[in-house]
């Protein structure tokens, strides 16, 4: 009775409010990397191209993640598998790609991406044929990955060829342009952009808003589900070979980090756990001021751990902010 | 010939049979009715017939052309355009793209809806849009795509007057141009009046296909129930008169609850008396104030401005909590706002014995099982399938909603439409149900989106009109004409 | 949905009333997997090293090493019934165990188990309110929460020596009474029963059920469903505390990766056990059973010589299967 109350409401609603509610959370976080951003810079003694490369050394895998979480959330589902897919594609191409040239080593990373893209869309079909919850089935995907990636590499290890690190770790034109950004940039222009706003982005949108409206309006729920998780999996895979890229080895555990952070990042940018809202600009965003939180601290000579603590709280305050945000929303 | 020709059609699950085997024939040309009890199978029929759901055996024919409804889309592009209770529109996307999504031509929707005179801002999110407003634009879209046979389900439930008389007007229109309506309502006077032919359906098989405005409304219900059992039930409704052991309401016969200049929302301003013992109506068009004073009076919104008190006692809920404490307990619509639907009939109706700390500690089960019995029996719930809420019928679930508070005592009940997607037999014994309520003390504030109850049911009707009261008729002189008037604000204010 | 072939009827049959007996029985069923998985256990320790598993003594180790995993699986399914998903009962555990094994010591050995069931409540507490009140999504909370623990653990561990274990905790941790009831079981069968008979019997234990199934109802049957939700974390929080206490008796030292291992067993006993995930349906009888099977199942793959990796990987597959089983029971009807 209250929601057909707030309906009624909402249509007299002036548009400038109506657009504030659609992107204002996409541009606060925008608005707080800023202001985070600035503050990062007066730190350093002498703050340069160097500091904006390894900050984008270290956001660049969590960003992949994130877009991975994001569009997978979108779609109505969770991807707890994210993590631990992450650390498969990293064993593999660190245990693989080291003794290859380049030229190898990148057709084996599209390889690893295409094998990524299918792995997503195995666990997406799992789980529209078993129709058990995506919580469930990728929970049970974390495993099987994770335990495949020790089975692969039992101990950190591995390499890559010098060339194929610069992707991660160099730098386009200038100094001041890292290629890990550019690669980035890359990566949702041409995997996201196009998608957005044609009918495969509406599909993806409508079946995590409403399964049974979309299905009404024609849409192949079971078809986008499956798209949403291979289209995770892809970013996953970016993020993994991102991950050997950025720190040169494969770990069979590191992509632990990425289980929570990914979902964070993603609800810091907007997207809704209840899914078909929110976009994957904002979790980018996120992704970039959760390592920037961090990379803050340790400046300031906080302790790793003290660190881990502040950027674990921070995250859940500024949740908590958010589910205030919607209560009160709810409310009025 | 029959544009639609549907033979035999069955479905079920598991062991639950859907629909056994019902046969449909619309011809070209002709608003046709679908008609029967809850359960009776009507939009599982029409679910299978736009490939909602598949078929397990039958034939579907479409101009002598045997066709497979594989799916939504398919039915689309073959001429068959469905309009659901619940709106096909995905409320995270605004109404173009739900528009886009579909693959339906934006402008054409557009002019439709201007020729229903429907206003519609083609940015907002679905979500945003009333629900009124969102049948009308997915019944726009489904115009659009030109079909061959609109497929109309439950569509004017709940439907403010106004609009409905637009959809009427579309099936007229559609009637005129040889194409076809198949029209499913539970409204009898819709289907007299607008509809060629019907088809009635019981317990999942066509028992026959009748010409409404000849055989009328008395028939047709006993089409829809079986000969014996719409006498039983009408017989039921009369004779028995048990009382009610559970209800709290008879000790507190002198109750009143005192609502002054209430505002919320769109309710400017409210005022009016309810006495122990008495039923009293609320008639309106949709959007009118009525959600809001519900949901304030009932806990679940707080008021902006105004007074309420109950015997005397002032209160101003800020929870749910507070107004069943005060006794006042709510009945609302939508059964799945009120249902826990995996647990049992038992623990639905014992659960708002347990809404407070003090009552977390072990349970009585014996004190629990007489209540929860007594409430069963008060309402002749079919308790056959009550290991899960969710496997019972639409108004054995209304019922277990009822009996809840039955089970737990109050002094006022407020029914938000309790009979909404109902069948008659259950109505009748809702109807009856209320009066012997009322009669044992309760006090009862009705809300009804079909006219036609408030005489049967209502001692006094009140009609609210852009958050305000407009009108307040006897129960008797509560016919749908001066109700409607008054709904309309088109009758001076009557001294309240 | 399956691709049956055409002469299956009579089976089919069968195993549709098979799969009905499950669903409404799943503690018959988990029995029956609990005790086949003993005897091929048994029969695969034959085989391997001549020796039989089948033994009062293997019995009793195996209530022994369940009882913790039962325990973090017992708030586990508390939450999982209200739907949500607690990924913090692992550290929560960790730290229990810290606390008791560093404050014992100084302040004796009651006020170390006070203290540590005192801040598993509170992380529960904690987790309670973001979820209850502030309406965050479980699953973040809890693995906010459980990042900050860890953080905060392992500032603790390293700015502290290894503490001695009380000998009451070892006792109760690893040790046995009349030969074969472990000390554990003393801790473990309370609260079991307690659990049981409260999500039964009690009122506290219906509007368990009743939150997870329709929350929407709940506020609208009068039911302040943060205080059940914030009651819920907390005790989870409480009866992880517990597990860390015999976790910490156990291997007779706390250390930073005590409990993790059991984090994702304790969703899969739930699972296993057939709370639904969803909320409003199951209980701790089933998890029990699961917690056991786990159990004997990672020492059958012990035994088998089973890495790591391939035991993670098996633990999935169980986890899907099951989940699967469980979802076409259910649909079934």
């Amino acid at each position: 009775m209250s929601t057909a109350a707030a309906g009624v409401a909402a249509r007299v609603r002036p548009n400038p409010a109506r657009l504030a509610r659609r992107h204002g959370w996409t541009v606060g976080v925008y608005v707080l990397l800023l202001v985070l951003l600035l503050y990062w810079q007066t730190i350093p003694a002498n703050w340069g191209s160097f500091d904006v490369q390894s900050l984008a050394i270290d956001a660049l895998p969590l960003a992949f993640a994130a877009m991975a979480q994001s569009v997978v959330i979108i779609s109505g589902g969770i991807d707890l598998s994210v993590g631990s897919l992450i650390s498969l594609i990293n064993v593999l191409s660190a245990k693989y790609m080291i003794d290859m040239s380049f030229r190898n080593a990148l057709l084996f990373g599209l390889l690893l991406l295409v094998g990524s893209a299918a792995a997503g869309a195995f666990t997406g079909t799992l789980i529209v044929l078993s129709r058990v919850p995506d919580i469930v089935v990728t929970l049970a995907m974390l495993f099987v990955w994770a335990g495949l990636a020790l089975e692969i590499l039992q101990i950190p290890g591995g390499g890559a060829p010098q060339s194929y690190l610069q992707l991660g770790t160099g730098h386009w034109w200038s100094p001041w342009i890292p290629s890990g950004l550019m690669i980035l940039l890359l990566a949702f222009a041409i995997f996201w952009l196009p998608l957005r706003w044609a009918r495969p982005g509406l599909a993806l949108y409508s079946v995590g808003s409403n399964r049974n409206a979309a299905y009404l309006s024609g849409v192949g729920v079971a078809r986008t589900r499956i798209f949403a998780y291979a289209l995770g999996g892809l970013f996953a895979g970016l993020a993994g070979l991102a991950l050997s890229a950025t720190s040169g080895i494969g770990d069979p555990n590191a992509g632990q980090y990425y289980t929570l952070n990914s979902v964070a990042a993603a609800v810091l940018g907007g997207v809704a756990l209840v899914g078909g809202v929110g976009g994957l600009i904002g979790p980018i965003a996120a992704a970039f001021v959760v390592t920037l939180v961090k990379t803050i601290l340790i400046l300031k000579g906080v302790d790793q751990n003290w660190a881990q603590v502040i950027q674990g709280t921070l995250i859940i305050v500024v949740v908590m902010i958010g589910g205030l945000a919607i209560r009160q929303r709810a409310r009025t | 010939m029959s544009l639609l020709e549907a033979r035999n059609v069955g479905k079920r699950y598991g062991p639950v049979v859907a629909l056994e085997s019902a046969s449909l024939s619309v011809d070209a040309g002709e608003v046709h009715a679908l008609l029967g009890a809850n359960g009776a199978g009507k939009s599982t029929l029409v679910k299978i017939l736009t490939g909602v759901i598949q078929r397990d055996g039958g034939t579907v024919e479409l101009r002598g052309e045997p066709v497979r409804v594989s799916s939504p889309s398919r039915a689309a592009r073959i001429g068959l355009a469905p309009v659901f209770q619940d709106p096909a529109l995905v409320p995270d996307l605004t109404v173009a793209q739900n528009i886009r999504l579909t693959a339906v031509d934006v402008d054409a929707v557009r002019q439709r809806l201007r020729e229903m005179d429907v206003d519609v801002d083609f940015t907002e999110q679905a979500g945003d849009v009333p629900l009124p407003l969102l049948r009308m634009i997915d019944l726009a879209r489904a115009m659009a795509r030109d079909p061959q046979l609109l497929l109309l389900d439950e569509i004017t439930a709940a439907l403010p007057s106004d609009l409905a008389e637009r959809v009427f007007a579309v099936m007229e229109d559609w009637r005129r141009r040889g194409r076809s309506v198949l029209f499913i309502t539970h409204r009898l006077a819709e289907v007299i009046a607008m509809c060629d032919r019907a088809t009635v359906l019981r317990d999942g098989r066509d028992v026959g296909t009748l010409v409404p405005r000849e055989i009328g409304e008395r028939q047709i219900v006993e089409y829809m129930l079986g000969p014996e059992a719409a006498t039983a039930e009408a017989h039921a409704a009369e004779v028995d008169e048990t009382p009610l052991k559970g209800a709290a309401a008879a000790e507190a016969a002198a109750t009143t609850l005192e609502v002054t200049d209430l505002r919320v929302g769109s309710l400017a301003g409210v005022s009016f008396s309810l006495r122990a013992g008495e039923i009293l109506g609320v008639a309106a068009l949709e959007g009118q104030g009525q959600n809001d004073l519900f949901a304030v009076l009932a806990g679940d919104r707080r008021a902006e401005g105004g007074e309420m008190s109950v015997t005397g006692k002032s209160l101003r809920p800020r929870h749910p909590y507070d107004a069943i404490r005060s006794g006042l307990v709510l009945v609302p619509a939508d059964r799945l706002l009120a249902l826990l639907p995996q647990r049992s009939v038992r623990e639905n109706i014992a659960a708002p014995r347990y809404n407070r700390l003090g009552r977390w500690g072990p349970i009585n089960p014996r004190e629990e099982r007489r209540r929860v019995a007594s409430a069963i029996e008060a309402l002749q719930i079919d308790t056959r399938a009550q290991r899960q809420v969710r496997r019972l019928s639409g108004g054995n679930q209304q019922k277990v909603t009822i009996a809840r508070w039955l089970a737990s005592g109050f002094q006022t009940l407020l029914c938000f439409d309790p009979t909404r997607g109902i069948d008659v037999g259950t109505k009748r014994q809702i109807y009856a149900l209320l009066r012997r309520l009322a009669d044992d003390g309760a006090a009862i504030l009705f809300f009804s989106s079909e006219l036609s109850e408030f005489p049967l049911v209502c001692d006094r009707v009140l009609t609210l009109f852009g958050g305000r009261i407009t009108g307040e008729l006897a129960g008797e002189g509560a016919d749908e004409a001066s109700l409607l008037r008054a709904m309309h604000g088109l009758v001076e204010e009557v001294a309240s | 949905m399956s691709a049956g072939t055409p002469q299956v009827a009579t089976p089919a049959a069968r195993l549709r009333a098979a799969q009905r007996v499950l669903s409404d029985n799943p503690a018959i069923a988990l029995t029956f997997v609990f005790v086949a998985l003993f005897v091929v256990t048994d029969i695969v320790n034959r085989a391997q090293s001549g020796k039989a598993f089948l033994t009062p003594t293997q019995v009793s180790t195996t209530f022994l090493y369940a009882a913790p995993l039962a325990l973090l699986a017992a708030g586990q399914t508390l939450v999982m019934l209200t739907g949500g998903v607690d990924l913090s009962v692992a550290t929560t555990a960790t730290t229990a165990a810290f606390v008791s094994s560093g404050t014992a010591h100084d302040h004796g050995t009651g006020y170390a188990l006070l203290l540590a069931l005192a801040f598993g409540f509170g992380i529960g507490l904690v987790n309670g309110i973001g979820v209850a009140i502030f309406r965050v999504n479980p699953l973040i909370m809890t693995l906010g929460i459980s990042s900050v623990t860890l953080g905060a653990l392992t500032i603790y561990s390293q700015t502290r020596f290894v503490a001695l274990v009380p000998n009451i905790v070892n006792t109760l941790g690893s040790s046995r009474f009349f030969k074969y009831v472990p000390y554990d079981l003393l801790v473990w069968a309370p609260i079991a029963a307690l659990i049981i008979l409260g999500l039964r019997f009690s009122g506290f234990g219906r509007m368990i059920f009743a939150v997870g199934d329709n929350p929407v109802a709940c506020r609208l049957a009068g039911v302040r469903v943060w205080q059940v939700l914030l009651l819920v974390y907390a005790l989870c929080g409480a009866f992880s505390a517990v597990a860390g206490i015999l976790l910490v008796g156990f291997n007779d030292a706390a250390d930073l990766g005590i409990a993790a291992p059991f984090l994702l067993p304790s969703v899969a006993a739930v699972v296993i056990g057939g709370t639904s995930i969803l909320g409003g349906s199951g209980g701790y009888g089933g998890t029990i059973l699961g917690a056991l099977i786990l159990t004997v199942l990672d020492s059958l793959l012990t035994i088998l010589n089973a890495s790591q990796a391939l035991k993670q990987i098996l633990y999935g597959a169980i986890i899907l299967a099951l989940a699967w089983l469980y979802a076409r029971t259910s649909s079934g009807d």
